[in-house]
């Protein structure tokens, strides 16, 4: 997906005026916060997530050790693994596949890494229609290729009446307004392409080393269509997602659901272990499983390998106070909320993203629901620092920051400079008390009063009142 | 032999010095209530906290090397906020993670470190409070306080010592404020749609007031009611509503 997150500042203004998605933007918040909330009473939180973290770490140890028995064992059952370092290798790997098995039409279960791939683009300069299954994908594919918003539910932006809109317009017919028959008409929109597919391409919610299986969690029942009944199924995803047995699978799902869409569990688990063997009732004949890292690897043994964690569940995003007032699409790459700040960046490169890792409260709220405890703020603070570093901030902040820190450290110089700045705020509020126009200070001052500082600092105040103290205390008598 | 109080460290922290140094005094007043000996550490800045969340570690290193060593050896620090005492207790580590002493000096400072109500209520443990409010109150749980110090039922307790006072809570009680530091200097609309929401349920509360803990959500609050053309609803910091220094009228 093109990088846009350097539209941040633009974007963000454009969201907020969105009444439209303001609504559905409210609705996200409430019902994904307590859906969440609701589920996770079911199971004790601290000590399964204490568990996940565990698990997740002693993959990240040993990585490599972990992708080898992978590969091992996938290989083992008839799957083909390959390795791509980058997103636009991981596409040419899928192209060359579809091209090897005369692949005509792809039907395509939902998947962020496909995203960072931009693998219909790719297919389709190929001369292979991809046709993406997942309701929101699809939604989003035949409204020109909008980017997902979202990455468990990729159009939470838009509400039932758009998409009654958009289909009557694609698929030239009557509008309904029912969701059941909405998703009916996209079930007969789809059905034939299932039917007719050569090839399905999927993500990887998991990958199980100790059996080179596939894990797919879902709720649409899509995914099978794409992985059962295709002569060829390609799953792509992060080289971080490998997990080294069942076990810890159990751990991960008991999480994944709860914390991503408030459900017990998915309707669906698929657990995919190579080809159909000899005697199988279904399968595909070819499996490729393809690997990427697009930065994932540059992120171990660094002070961001706790990002690599993640099992993209969403929580993070839908409990963000700035998520839940701008939405996904103003971060402007695959990746949106507190995980997406933290992983555009570190994949695409701080300098294209400088506001991600900036536009964020530091409320904490994040780490508390992330299921896999990763201390999303202190990564965030982590980028600002090598922002600053870096001299990626405006040279003005650099400045008031080294003469803010000069002065702060040197009491008097301190309390000198306070009085008279603080002498200056009071007269700009005449007596009113407060402020309303500061430029200095735009941001706060457009939406905000500034209420005007104190006649006399607390300092100086204590420091009379100690006078006064000592002289009542000292000579004369009581 | 009167038995010895304990002494008690104040800081005061930059924003209730420079812009509501009223709440420094009630502070002082309740800790003196609670019968402890206070000593406000002479030249008192700031924590560091606005340049380490800048990312400009060496600023906030330099602010933490004098903080600490203007406020370790007492028996208590008390902080009337809950981000600058995480700040100090929970991110100073973090600042002298490659220097032994420095964090050997903070773990002895750690332990006797505390947010305000929290002192007062788990530390103290005071029976009586001097304030006294007629009238219905909401609280505001800071980020900083309730997600880095576990402040939540300590306000809520003291609150409820207050003869006259009923505590409605709002709706998302424990949502961020939009505040954020700096982040309400930059990213001011969406800061300002966030505090929308928190005045929101403010207002649908009824309540004559909202009480709170940290300086930066005040500022914010308050800004943004009074923008929007409320004088009535007083924003207070829970200092001053337990010490009984709150004017009847609008603030």
């Amino acid at each position: 997906m093109r990088v846009q997150s350097m539209h941040f500042q633009a974007r963000a203004g454009e969201k907020l005026a969105d009444t439209r998605l303001q609504k559905n933007l409210k609705k996200l918040a409430e019902k994904f916060v307590s859906a969440r909330a609701t589920v996770m009473q079911e199971i004790d939180y601290e000590a399964t997530r204490q568990a996940a973290v565990e698990r997740r770490n002693r993959v990240l140890d040993r990585l490599d050790v972990w992708i080898e028995i992978f590969e091992q064992n996938a290989k083992a059952r008839g799957a083909t693994v390959l390795f791509a370092e980058t997103p636009a290798q991981a596409s040419e790997l899928v192209v060359e596949i579809a091209k090897r098995h005369d692949v005509k039409r792809v039907t395509k279960s939902k998947s962020m890494v496909s995203e960072e791939m931009a693998l219909n683009a790719a297919l389709e300069a190929a001369g292979v229609e991809s046709v993406e299954t997942d309701l929101g994908e699809y939604i989003l594919q035949i409204n020109d290729n909008e980017p997902p918003s979202h990455i468990i539910a990729p159009v939470i932006h838009k509400d039932k009446e758009e998409v009654s809109d958009l289909f009557s317009r694609v698929h030239q017919k009557p509008k309904l307004t029912d969701i059941g028959e909405l998703t009916r008409e996209a079930r007969e929109a789809l059905r034939p392409k299932f039917l007719s597919s050569d090839m399905g391409v999927t993500g990887g919610n998991f990958l199980i080393a100790e059996t080179g299986s596939v894990a797919i969690v879902t709720n649409e029942g899509n995914e099978g269509m794409c992985t059962v009944m295709p002569r060829v199924h390609v799953a792509v995803t992060g080289i971080e997602k490998i997990l080294p047995t069942f076990e810890d699978f159990a751990t991960m799902v008991r999480l994944l659901t709860r914390s991503a869409t408030g459900q017990s569990i998915s309707n669906y688990i698929s657990l995919l272990t190579g080809v159909r063997a000899p005697g199988e009732p279904d399968g595909p004949d070819h499996m490729y499983v393809v690997l990427v890292d697009g930065g994932r690897s540059s992120l171990l043994g660094s002070e961001f390998q706790e990002m690599l964690r993640c099992i993209r569940c969403g929580a993070c995003m839908n409990h963000c106070p700035v998520y839940q007032k701008i939405g996904g699409h103003a971060y402007g790459w695959v990746y949106p909320g507190p995980m997406g700040s933290v992983l555009t960046p570190s994949y695409v490169g701080l300098e294209n993203a400088l506001d991600l890792p900036q536009a964020a409260t530091m409320c904490g709220e994040c780490h508390v629901v992330c299921p896999v405890a990763i201390p999303l703020p202190n990564l965030l603070r982590k980028l600002r620092e090598r922002q600053f570093d870096r001299h990626l901030r405006p040279t003005a902040e650099r400045f008031l920051m080294a003469a803010w820190g000069f002065v702060a450290v040197r009491p008097n110089l301190y309390a000198l400079l306070t009085t008279i700045s603080n002498r200056f705020l009071r007269s700009l509020g005449r007596n009113k008390g407060r402020i309303q126009h500061l430029s200095m200070v735009k941001d706060w001052t457009d939406f905000r009063d500034l209420p005007t500082p104190a006649m006399k600092t607390f300092r100086e105040l204590y420091a009379d009142r100690v006078a006064r103290t000592d002289s009542a205390t000292s000579g004369g008598p009581r | 032999m009167t038995a010895e109080k304990p002494r008690v460290a104040l800081f005061v922290t930059c924003l209730v010095d420079l812009m509501r140094p009223e709440i420094g005094f009630s502070t002082l007043k309740l800790l003196e209530h609670a019968d402890c000996e206070v000593i406000v550490p002479e030249g008192q800045t700031c924590c560091g906290q606005p340049a380490y969340n800048a990312g400009d570690r060496r600023t906030a290193h330099q602010l933490a090397v004098r903080v600490l060593a203007q406020i370790e050896g007492f028996d208590y620090v008390v902080i009337p906020s809950g981000s600058c005492a995480g700040m100090i207790k929970v991110h100073y580590l973090d600042l002298f993670v490659n220097d032994p002493e420095m964090k050997r000096r903070m773990g002895d400072l750690i332990p006797k470190l505390f947010e305000l109500t929290d002192f007062l209520a788990n530390v103290v443990k005071v029976e009586t409070i001097p304030g006294k409010i007629d009238g219905q109150v909401t609280y505001h749980d800071s980020c900083s306080g309730l997600r880095e110090l576990g402040i939540s039922a300590q306000p809520r307790a003291l609150l409820e010592k207050i003869p006259g006072l009923k505590l409605v809570e709002m709706k998302n009680c424990q949502s961020c404020c939009g505040f954020g530091g700096a982040f309400s200097l930059k990213y001011g609309n969406v800061s300002a749609a966030i505090v929308d929401d928190k005045v929101n349920n403010i207002h649908a509360t009824g309540a004559q007031a909202v009480v709170l803990g940290d300086l930066g959500c005040m500022l914010n609050i308050e800004g943004r009611l009074r923008r929007l053309g409320d004088e009535r609803t007083q924003v207070l910091h829970i200092a001053q509503v337990l010490a009984g220094d709150v004017a009847s009228g609008s603030q």
